[in-house]
């Protein structure tokens, strides 16, 4: 059963990866027992499964998923939030006030008004209909302070790390809150802005060279140079 | 209206061909029937009018003075237009020309140009100045499938039609006479299209195999037998070797079309 | 005004530009060169110089635009004013309108578009500089959009054009050849599945001559292929890959 690249090499829309009885994964697609490429991404290979991790793609809503979006518009019955993803998200008003909603009362922008950054849950989404998504757990609700940021979502994964580990130790080093959307959007709060920017550029490195092996000790190296380069300063 | 087709019938159109049949009982490189009219609008300078099936199209030409082209000033002028009448189809439009009548309009115009199936240079007047301009405007009354074919069945047949107007020139202006010759037209291009439908290819396709089909081809060949224009239509594919196939069987199609009509 | 020339091809089987019969223009290829659109790129095939952009996929209005059971795809091809010798006017002209559809069909057949229902993609061709084949270059860069915007595709589609010029069997028109020409003939595939996703042909050529330029255009089709891949894969594999050894 022969496959035509390895693992981590990066493949183009249309790349024949493997040929056999293998299993089509993300972003891959089978055709006569052919795996090919359907995005431009580094394969991954699970076993009998072939993935592509793309390195190109846009987010699309999955049921818990945690995100971060922009109210777009205050509506009649809740708000239109842009959630970085091709369909825009409806939050409804009946969500997040506590007691019955009513419509000639409430004036829903003093809740929540046009610009205002939220951090929400996925809780319905099918090919009919828009997603929908919901503040009303803990950790969710509106941002008030911080710093955002936007990679591709698909890169996510790679800023948790394995068992969070590269997460972790982005937290540790900058002593920075992060909230990661799923969607692709980063909430940094730090104690200092510099503690946040420090966080920032961590995360635009991952984002730039997550195709390369090695990442978690450059990162980690990169955040004790800066931070001695901070007292070196101060000095 | 709803011009969607179901399911039910797409499951039969493909299984129906796949049997080498259509809905109406044709083989796959049968034409329907063709009627042409010629002469149908007098105020027009030529005109004709065909039914393919029940697919109906009104073509009329009219010719004026005018000026030519600055790289070809001692040709005349041809050019053609598209009408989709709203009253042809619950999918047309009233309003300026869509992407569907532009392009049904220059497959048309290929066809005739390219085969250079009338000698513009006997259009010339005055070299760089004055030559008459052929406007042939084709007029969708009913789409019942395949405006292509038709459509250019009813140009060409509406160009055979068309007189020119003698003229004499008198103190640099160009006076036109009451009598008149007909249209040099030396060639008579056929077009040829096939809906590509489960991966068979069937020649006219009426209003529901074009819902279904792929891909659209669509072949101009002259007396000659030489292909003078082609355009893959819709969103579907077609392999090299279904394309050279296609091209011979249009040939052949082309040569019995004039035989049929005596062109 | 530009004269005809004497000749296309010259005694040794020459072209005007210097080319054999078989020769592809000079070809330069580069992705991601806007910022605003989700996905870019820029070609130049001999004297063309043409940007194609990628919006979307992005809800569309009117909603009523926008189909329920998958994308849709809307295609502006157009000219720059100052692409062609003689001042071309702004406004769309019905060539530009022809084109824009045939080149949407020929992009249409590679994308998943039932993957996601309800949305849109707008596809934007501006073309700087034309000369000739200017279809064929603009299906070659919007390919490279829809990759570097992340749509998901079966393959990538290449365009290339083949056509007769003085008699002979020649690849990649450029203008004077398909203006002074016998027959043009702009082809483009998804070369894996062989299949062509577009095919048009205005000119006069025996049924052995079509034959012989569909598979000379195929050809031609097949070397962008590779130039588009190269063209990709360099610009995300931007780091040395030694550090891949480093593993």
């Amino acid at each position: 059963m022969p496959t035509f690249f390895e693992r981590r090499q990066l493949v183009t829309p249309g790349d024949l990866i493997a040929e056999g009885a293998y299993i089509a994964g993300e972003n891959t697609y089978a055709e006569d027992s052919k795996i090919y490429a359907s995005r431009i991404g580094i394969v991954e290979y699970d076993n009998k499964k072939i993935d592509v991790v793309a390195l190109r793609a846009f987010y699309i809503p999955k049921i818990d998923d945690i995100i971060i979006g922009t109210v777009v518009e205050v509506g009649f019955n809740g708000w239109t939030v842009d959630i970085n993803a091709p369909y825009l998200a409806m939050l409804r008003a009946s969500d997040v006030l506590s007691r019955p909603f009513k419509p000639q009362k409430d004036e829903l922008s003093q809740v929540l008004n046009a610009g205002d950054l939220i951090v929400a849950k996925i809780i319905s989404y099918d090919r009919a209909h828009d997603p929908q998504i919901t503040v009303a757990e803990p950790g969710l609700g509106k941002i008030t302070r911080g710093q955002i940021m936007k990679i591709i979502s698909t890169k996510i994964p790679r800023v948790i790390g394995r068992k969070g580990s590269m997460i972790s130790m982005i937290k540790q080093e900058t002593g920075c809150q992060i909230i990661l959307g799923l969607n692709g959007m980063i909430l940094i709060t730090g104690k200092t802005p510099e503690d946040e920017e420090l966080a920032m550029m961590a995360i635009h490195k991952i984002d730039e060279e997550s195709h390369i092996s090695g990442l978690t000790d450059r990162i980690t190296q990169m955040l004790k140079d800066k931070k001695k380069e901070k007292e070196e300063n101060k000095e | 209206m709803s011009s969607l087709i179901t399911r039910v019938k797409q499951k039969q159109i493909a299984q129906l061909i796949a049997k080498g049949k259509r809905l109406d009982g044709r083989s796959l490189t049968d034409y329907r029937e063709i009627k042409i009219e010629q002469g149908t609008i007098e105020r027009a300078e030529g005109s004709a009018r065909v039914l393919l099936g029940k697919t109906e199209i009104l073509a009329g030409t009219k010719i004026e003075v005018g000026e030519p082209f600055s790289d070809t000033p001692n040709e005349g002028v041809l050019t053609v237009n598209a009408e989709l009448v709203p009253l042809a189809s619950s999918t047309f439009e009233p309003g300026p020309p869509d992407e569907n009548s532009i392009e049904l309009a220059r497959i048309v115009d290929r066809g005739i140009r390219e085969s250079k199936a009338i000698d513009l240079e006997k259009l010339c007047i005055e070299p760089g100045k004055k030559v008459f301009v052929v406007f042939v405007d084709v007029y969708v009354l009913n789409h019942d499938g395949n405006l292509i074919d038709a459509s250019a069945l009813a140009a060409m047949a509406a160009l055979l039609n068309t007189k020119m107007p003698n003229y004499e020139i008198e103190d640099g202006e160009v006076k036109l006479k009451p009598d008149s010759t007909p249209l040099p037209v030396r060639k008579h291009p056929i077009t040829t299209t096939f809906a590509k439908i489960n991966g068979n290819l069937v020649i006219d396709p009426g209003l529901e195999e074009e819902q279904v089909m792929d891909a659209r081809l669509s072949m101009a060949i002259d007396d000659d037998g030489n292909i003078c224009a082609i355009q893959k239509g819709c969103s579907g594919s077609i392999p090299p070797n279904q394309i050279l196939e296609a091209a011979k069987i249009a040939d052949e199609k082309s040569k019995e079309m004039r035989t049929k009509l005596e062109w | 005004m530009s004269q005809k020339p004497e000749k296309l091809i010259d005694k040794k089987g020459i072209r005007l530009d210097g080319r054999k019969p078989d020769e592809l223009r000079t070809v330069k290829v580069d992705v991601g060169v806007l910022s605003n659109a989700d996905g870019s790129a820029y070609i130049e095939l001999g004297k063309n110089k043409i940007l194609a952009a990628v919006f979307g996929p992005r809800e569309l209005h009117p909603k009523h635009l926008s189909l329920p059971d998958r994308m849709v795809i809307r295609c502006r091809y157009h000219m720059a004013p100052f692409s062609v010798q003689e001042r071309k006017s702004p406004a769309p002209s019905r060539r530009e309108v022809e084109l824009s559809k045939v080149i949407r069909e020929s992009l249409e057949p590679a994308i998943f578009l039932e993957y996601y229902p309800r949305i849109g993609i707008d596809i934007f061709i501006e073309v700087l500089q034309a000369d000739g084949s200017t279809r064929c270059a603009s299906i070659t860069a919007a390919s490279l959009a829809l990759a570097d915007a992340g749509i998901p595709m079966r393959d990538l589609v290449s365009a290339c054009s083949a056509g007769k010029v003085d008699g002979t069997i020649v690849l990649d028109l450029m203008d004077t050849e398909d203006k002074m020409g016998e027959a043009d003939v702009p082809v483009a595939l998804m070369p894996n599945s062989n299949a062509i996703t577009l095919l048009q042909m205005d000119g006069n050529l025996t049924q052995d001559e079509f034959e012989k330029t569909v598979s000379l255009a195929v050809e031609g089709c097949k070397k962008i292929y590779a130039i588009q891949k190269e063209a990709l894969k360099t610009k995300y594999v931007s780091v040395n890959e030694v550090s891949e050894a480093e593993e």
